[in-house]
């Protein structure tokens, strides 16, 4: 497939002309502002429609890398690499697809240099197309890392009052748990002689070697994903980045944590992995619980929303370490399902924000009188947080927890809870801000969603109805990459408990399906 | 080979003797028009470090000795020297304008850097015990006067003096262990050494004359615990000079650290490795948290410097070709995003003059946005994050510490340049997030801006085309440690060696 024309470095870069484009615009700060937003805006919107080109082209009876794409780079153990499965694909499909409504969301709300304000998310996106796409370790952990600049940026230069501090935080914590990462990445290098991602999953490294290399991929992608309990960067930089930020982060920086559990230790250290699970397990239940009884006594919309997000996340780590077909498929649609929703949550903070620049729940009340499309559109995602039957966000929550009974059922019920907890606090919040009685003085003049927010709102609604209710699409594109991991993960299982015979069971390795 | 009373073949020193006999030259001419010609001088200086740069690269790649054996040169001799003359010509183009406006302007400068520069390239060309004495005090001498070069400022005298005391007590230390060394091997030749070495064991003479000769070699590279000087030496001294001190002869010390290391104490690895893995350790976990409380920027690029010359070392701790090829990397690396930053620095100045204190620079990003955001590039490539040049530096310095086995080493190191990101955004942090302080006074002058420029697209393009240097650094590498061609990786060991 070398041959072909190079479509994912183009989705993958495009979105870097377009800042390049921004860049170079010369004109007084009002006209460049404004050149900067459509610029970016159409820029993102391109890449939206290009990234369409990899659905529709995508094979789905295949479990192999497509659209690949190499050529030279570090020498000839490291190279530049490109190409999607059925795991990564929808990851580029959900970044391009958030794209354009964050540009829409900073719309007014950013006013100051909105230049770089553009450059940086343009860039951004980029960056994490790319890590999505790598199928080479360096060049992952380049594109992971590199992400890091421009939201240290947009934290810090657009962000609240305590913005300083959130991207510090941010960018301390994140660095901290990559660079042990990187150390893993060299180690792998050195026992197979390639940072080829396709040549390492099907190396195999030694037990006692997997537990060391887990234990370094687990300390960066817990810290992003984040899990309890290094998950504590995360409320504070939501809380200060701009609306956009939260988005972007919520959407799609956290699935990068989720994505390196399903791209690596997985599939290259199925022992580790095995040996691991229960302490995942463990974590991801005091996350569900004790991260949504924090979100329950939240002041602040966002913390809220961001505590909400460490507890659905808490389903994904559950639902991949299950390391079942139907563990790992929920675990994916909950990634792509949270993508949306939280984006969605963030943004309709973000509509109340732009207006009364306060995010104190407390300030609220009532709003559904003034504001009925909001009030709307704002219980369809709230309904979606819960996990209501219909929406998309029930059918991840759903099948992480069946793929978890199977393996572990105090650590289904366990999270069950967690479902129940979701639904007290999303509503008590919905409550406190849509319903009651418009009693404060300044919310008398609140105007109701403009066509802006309407825009930006209703594609994300429908999805949440249209995947809640018609889910296939998306498990039709993971359905033979996911079987494939759990297959060899099982295989590789079986071989090492059975150490006598070195030769695994293959007949086994088509049951998974 | 030469016998001792024939004419030493001079080729392989054409560069040193072209720097000689030019530093009098402009010596004269300086003597003889006086300060008017400090211009000519400077740009005098500056081709003859380029004429040099091209008689050190008409040298063949091949190992070559003369002077009876104690001046060497070879592939690893032809890419340090080219990166120190590269280096030391930076200096004298950044210094020009600074000295300019402060009246300090005086044709001694360019002449000295050039005198400093011929003993960087003994020092790196030294095949023996004399021959590396000789160079590391012709620098040291020529370096101890540029850093007292602004004599009415109490400030620099005193950087000079200390300078002075403590590299003295290093030169002692240095040519303590020497004289061991001659002692219970005799011989001051680095092959001859190596072959006692390997034939005979390290005597415990031997093993003290070692580490008397680390601990001077240490002081040069500013590695901890003999890292005190640094600091002051930056604050104090005029800031091209500084800028000068970051780069050049760290990377001639570092070079003289690694032939000494891997030529004459190679059959001695187990002894060294774990003093230069303290060094490194220790050179990375200070610099990375003095750094923090550093208010003035000077003070901080020098505790920073000390941390990069830490993470050079885990290169050559590892006691690999991969390591020396690390080390390579890095130091060229290094010399580029350093030149780049110090240009940025010295374009802090209001109208009374520069001014040195981080907080100076709030809200650059709204003054003079290119100028933040060449600064905002470098800083984050000095802190190793990708895709900028620093993260090459390092990712080669510690892929070859993890092959060596040096797990904890590379941990610590990884954690300290963690922290070390921590002081570095603190700058950005300043320069982007606060609200602007009074502008800086005037354009930066065409050759800063050029500087700037080459070192902020080198930072950021570096990773689009690597192959050059990577390739140049191998070369340089399997050079220096001809032994270990054999255990180079399985993909390399099909290419031709040394080739530039």
């Amino acid at each position: 497939m070398t041959g072909t024309f190079p479509i994912l470095s183009l989705i993958t870069f495009l979105p870097l002309v377009g800042a390049l484009i921004i860049f170079v615009i010369r004109a007084d700060e009002e006209v460049a502002a404004r050149n900067a937003r459509w610029v970016a805006l159409w820029t993102t919107a391109i890449t939206f429609i290009m990234s369409l080109t990899i659905w529709v082209g995508f094979d789905e009876t295949t479990a192999d890398f497509q659209f690949v794409e190499q050529a030279e780079w570090l020498g000839n153990a490291t190279n530049y690499h490109m190409g999607v499965d059925g795991i990564s694909m929808l990851f580029v499909i959900l970044t391009t697809f958030l794209m354009p409504f964050c540009i829409l969301a900073s719309w007014e709300s950013i006013q100051v240099r909105v230049k770089e304000y553009m450059i940086a998310f343009l860039l951004l996106e980029t960056l994490m197309i790319g890590v999505f796409c790598s199928l080479d370790l360096v060049l992952f952990y380049l594109f992971f890392e590199a992400g890091l600049i421009p939201m240290f940026l947009i934290i810090g230069i657009w962000g609240g009052v305590r913005r300083v501090y959130a991207s510090f935080k941010f960018f301390l914590y994140t660095l901290a748990g990559s660079v042990l990462m990187l150390l893993a990445i060299m180690a792998m290098y050195w026992q197979v002689g390639t940072t080829d991602i396709p040549t390492l999953m099907a190396a195999d490294f030694p037990a006692e070697m997997q537990t060391w290399l887990w234990l370094a991929f687990f300390a960066s992608f817990a810290v992003k994903m984040p899990m309890w309990p290094v998950h504590t960067w995360l409320p504070d930089a939501h809380v200060e980045a701009p609306t956009a930020g939260s988005v972007i982060l919520a959407g799609i920086l956290l699935k990068m944590g989720g994505y390196g559990f399903l791209r690596f230790s997985l599939p290259m250290f199925p022992i580790a992995s095995d040996l691991f699970a229960p302490m995942v397990f463990g974590l991801s239940v005091i996350a569900i619980i004790y991260t949504s009884f924090v979100a329950l006594v939240q002041e602040d919309m966002k913390k809220l929303i961001a505590y909400s997000s460490v507890a659905h996340m808490g389903f994904v780590t559950m639902g991949i370490f299950a390391a079942t077909t139907q563990g790992v498929q929920g675990g994916i649609f909950q990634m792509l399902s949270h993508g949306w929703i939280s984006g969605a949550l963030f943004l309709c903070v973000g509509v109340v924000y732009d207006r009364m620049h306060t995010r104190e729940i407390s300030a609220y009340g009532g709003l559904a009188k003034r504001m009925p499309l909001y009030a709307f559109a704002f219980m369809i995602f709230t309904m979606a947080n819960v996990g209501l039957p219909g929406t998309s966000g029930f059918v991840g929550e759903f099948l992480t927890i069946i793929g978890v009974f199977q393996v572990n059922t105090t650590v289904a019920m366990l999270a069950t809870t967690g479902v129940i907890l979701s639904a007290c606090y999303a509503l008590f919040l919905y409550r406190r801000v849509i319903f009651g009685a418009l009693e404060k003085d300044t919310l008398k003049n609140i105007l109701d969603l403009n066509l802006r927010e309407k825009l930006t709102l209703a594609p994300l609604i429908v999805a949440t109805i249209f995947f809640g209710i018609y889910p296939l699409p998306i498990f039709n594109v993971t359905a033979v990459s996911v079987d494939n991991l759990v297959a060899n993960y099982s295989a590789a299982l079986e071989a090492h408990a059975a150490t006598d015979s070195s030769v695994p069971d293959f007949a086994s390795l088509g049951l998974g399906r | 080979m030469d016998t001792a009373l024939a004419m030493p073949d001079l080729t392989p020193a054409l560069a040193e003797i072209i720097l000689a006999i030019g530093a009098m030259a402009l010596l004269m001419l300086g003597v003889f028009r006086g300060e008017a010609a400090t211009r000519a001088v400077s740009i005098g200086a500056v081709l003859l470090l380029i004429v040099a740069a091209f008689a050190v690269l008409s040298q063949p790649a091949e190992r070559v000795l003369t002077f009876g054996g104690a001046f060497v040169m070879d592939g690893f001799a032809i890419v340090m020297k080219c990166l120190v003359l590269l280096g030391s010509a930076v200096a004298i183009v950044m210094a020009m304008g600074f000295m300019k406006r402060e009246n300090l302007d005086r044709f001694e400068f360019p002449v000295l850097i050039v005198l400093a520069t011929l003993g960087m390239l003994m020092m790196i060309s030294a095949n023996g015990l004399i021959a590396l004495y000789m160079g590391l005090e012709l620098q040291s001498l020529a370096l101890y006067v540029v850093a007292s070069f602004h004599r009415d400022s109490t400030r620099s005298t005193e950087a000079g003096l200390k300078y002075f005391v403590l590299g003295a007590l290093s030169s002692g230390m240095l040519l303590y262990g020497s004289s061991l060394i001659y002692g219970f091997s005799g011989t001051t030749n680095f092959d001859v050494l190596s072959g006692v070495m390997a034939t005979g064991g390290v005597s415990i003479g031997l093993l003290f004359g070692l580490i008397f000769l680390l601990a001077g070699l240490a002081f040069k590279v500013s590695a901890v615990p003999f890292h005190m000087w640094t600091p002051d030496v930056y604050e104090g001294a005029p800031t091209p000079v500084t800028a000068f001190f970051a780069a050049a002869p760290k990377i001639a010390a570092m070079a003289l650290f690694l032939r000494v290391m891997h030529g004459a104490f190679s059959p001695a690895m187990a002894e060294w490795q774990q003093i230069v893995v303290f060094l490194s350790i220790a050179s990375m976990v200070l610099g990375a948290f003095a750094a923090i409380s550093q208010h003035n920027i000077k003070r901080m690029m020098a505790y920073s410097s000390i941390g990069h010359m830490g993470f050079a070392l885990v290169g050559l701790a590892s006691g690999t070709v991969d390591g020396v090829k690390g080390v390579v990397i890095y130091l060229t690396i290094y010399l580029i995003m350093n030149a780049g930053a110090f240009c940025c620095i010295l374009a802090m100045r209001h109208k009374e003059g520069p001014v040195e204190e981080i907080s100076d620079l709030a809200g650059l990003s709204r003054n003079q946005p290119m100028l933040a955001a060449a600064f905002a590039v470098l800083l984050f490539s000095l802190a190793g994050i990708p895709p900028l040049a620093g993260f090459f530096a390092k990712y080669y310095v510690f892929l070859a510490a993890i092959d060596a086995g040096l797990y904890t080493l590379a941990i610590i190191g990884v954690l300290a340049s963690v922290v070390g990101a921590f002081y570095y955004l603190r700058i950005i942090k300043v320069m982007y997030f606060d609200e602007p302080a009074p502008a800086f006074a005037g354009p930066m002058g065409r050759e800063m801006t050029a500087i700037l420029t080459v070192s902020g697209l080198f930072t950021l393009l570096f990773i689009l085309y690597p192959a050059p240097l990577l390739k140049m650094a191998e070369g340089a590498a399997i050079s220096l440690v001809p032994a270990a061609v054999a255990e180079v990786m399985p993909e390399h060991a099909t290419e031709a060696p040394a080739a530039h």
